[in-house]
């Protein structure tokens, strides 16, 4: 299915973020130049400065693929989640994730594919119109938050590199680079961090690539500079901070199926009916929600049945989890 | 006038550490209510839940400490924080659970006895809580006496309950097992300890037993001796009362 783009953004209109992120790491070479060195308070102000003029990102809201929730705050979407390569705490992320350096950034593709090889950030981003999509996150831990990603579909990047025949799955790989993500520094998972999508999940239309949240450029505790979002799957299979994309024939070994296979598959569709061998998935708690003590019944693929249910016909979603 | 030592322990050491037990308490109430800087995150539940699992745990912990404390500075009076920290960690894992089955789970019940029964973790963390009620109940000074030296036998179910602890913290997390692995290390040692001693005793108690009869037959019976000083007498009479046969041992070698 192909996605109707808005006609009055064009290419070149597109955020620059580069030019602005630049600006971050001239900073940054200041104090490394020892002028700023003796005053880290007025580098923090600059650097606060440049985050205030950086000019908003040109999107539009993708109504087709939104959902109509009320979307968590920003603090709550930044300030809690996930991201072991900064530490396994909800709050480590926003900690330690500050001075990680998200640009220059570059992309290798490879795998069964026509054009392989290594892109900048800025080739990868240049053709895509960006759209927000506010989407239900449902993490395997049975909480739950509602985000407006920005973003571009996943599977106009991946035609872009003429996939083979060859190219049932998609495997992507996270940075490694213990020195800036602390969390590396310990064998807590079999790092650097791998995901795999099935080529159809791949090209379905839900999932993106996501630069961007609440309007503004991807904070670094959210996955930045490149991260994935496949809403219909637990928070886990959204990869952050992608340095590789692969095309292959053999299905891809993700993290945590190599940790705990028993208790996370590849597939890792939201489904209420499987529970995690140690906790039950039927319910989920909102994060935000007004009444915190409460659980709302989980929805099978998330509430995204209608557009992914057909990719697993036939299965048996109990084993293949 | 200078404090003795048991007023030291009685009216100084342990009101400061009763400000410790209810720090936890007190830290989760300022949060509850958003009082000052305390902030209990993104997912209070998560937050309170774990807290008072954590702090039950921790406080377990800390009274197998009082022990070991005993016996390597030689000042008697940290017994006197015993029961008081035991009784704190019984309440944190209480206040645990019901938080668990009150509020983290809306008292479904149908869902809590299908996690009980279906997910070990629950399992034993619930037999751990269990194996702490006996001795909640028989804390007092009631039941030290009437249960004379059964009351110790019955306490060293603390250390099960401890090691079911550690279990759920480590079967519960998802990856990282670094913390509860400590936990799971202070615990060996607090264990390894009491071993070691248990082994020194029985040790003392079987080699100089030949030299030993003659001695004691010709020094004053201990039960004589011990009513001279009155303040030793509570305490010595209370090791005794709770004495398996390891410490009786230990008590007629002292």
């Amino acid at each position: 299915m192909l996605i109707k783009r808005p006609a009055d953004i064009r290419p070149s209109e597109i955020t620059p973020e580069p030019v602005y992120q630049s600006r971050r790491a001239f900073l940054a070479g200041l104090t490394g130049a020892g002028l700023l060195a003796a005053a880290p308070e007025v580098l923090a102000q600059a650097m606060a400065n440049v985050t205030l003029v950086a000019p908003p990102m040109r999107y539009k809201t993708n109504p087709r693929y939104s959902t109509t929730e009320t979307p968590n705050s920003f603090d709550e979407v930044t300030g809690y989640n996930n991201f072991y390569e900064f530490g396994t705490g909800k709050s480590d992320p926003a900690a330690n994730a500050q001075a990680f350096r998200t640009r220059p950034w570059k992309v290798e593709v490879a795998g069964e594919a026509e054009v392989t090889g290594s892109f900048t950030l800025e080739d990868i981003l240049k053709p895509h119109a960006l759209e927000e999509r506010i989407y239900r996150l449902r993490c395997v831990e049975a909480w739950s938050m509602v985000i407006p990603w920005v973003g571009f579909p996943l599977g106009d990047l991946l035609k872009r590199f003429k996939p083979t025949s060859k190219a049932r799955y998609v495997e992507f790989t996270t940075l490694l680079d213990p020195k800036q993500m602390p969390g590396q520094r310990y064998a807590v998972l079999d790092w650097p961090y791998v995901e795999g999508l099935r080529i159809d999940e791949a090209m379905n239309p839900l999932a993106i690539l996501a630069v961007g949240l609440y309007g503004k450029t991807l904070p670094n505790q959210s996955g930045a500079p490149l991260r994935l979002v496949v809403p219909w799957k637990y928070g886990f299979k959204s990869i952050k901070s992608i340095v590789r994309i692969r095309f292959t024939e053999g299905r891809p070994r993700s993290s945590w199926e190599k940790s705990a296979p028993r208790e996370y598959g590849f597939y890792a569709n939201v489904n209420p009916n499987v529970d995690h061998p140690r906790w039950s998935q039927k319910r989920e708690r909102r994060i935000g929600s007004a009444a915190f003590w409460d659980r709302q019944p989980t929805q099978m693929f998330n509430g995204y049945g209608d557009e992914v249910a057909s990719l697993y016909a036939g299965m048996d979603l109990a084993k293949s989890f | 006038m200078a404090l003795s030592q048991e007023q030291l322990a009685r009216f100084v050491l342990k009101p400061l550490v009763l400000l410790g037990c209810l720090a936890p308490f007190a830290w989760l109430a300022a949060g509850i209510a958003g009082i000052g800087p305390v902030s209990l995150g993104a997912n209070p539940v998560e937050e309170i839940l774990h807290t008072l699992g954590k702090w039950g745990l921790n406080f377990l912990l800390i009274t197998l400490c009082v022990t070991p404390l005993r016996q390597l500075t030689g000042w008697v009076h940290w017994i006197r924080l015993r029961r008081m920290l035991g009784l704190t960690a019984f309440f944190y894992l209480l206040g645990h659970f019901l938080f668990y089955l009150l509020v983290d789970q809306g008292v479904d019940y149908r869902l809590v006895l299908e996690d009980v029964a279906k997910r070990p973790y629950i399992t034993v963390g619930f037999t751990g809580l269990m194996l702490l009620v006996p001795l909640a109940l028989t804390s007092t000074r009631t039941s030290m006496r009437r249960l004379g030296r059964r009351w110790q036998k019955l306490h060293r179910l603390v250390y099960v309950a401890a090691l079911l602890g550690c279990i759920h913290f480590y079967w519960q997390v998802k990856a990282d097992v670094r913390e509860p692995l400590l936990y799971f290390a202070a615990l060996a040692v607090l264990l390894g300890w009491r071993w070691w001693k248990y082994r020194q005793r029985l040790a003392r108690a079987a080699a100089p037993t030949a030299t030993r009869i003659p001695a004691s037959t010709s020094a004053p019976p201990t039960a004589v001796r011990r009513p001279m000083g009155s303040s030793s007498s509570h305490h010595a009479s209370r090791d005794a009362s709770t004495g398996s046969p390891v410490s009786a041992i230990d008590t007629n070698a002292a």
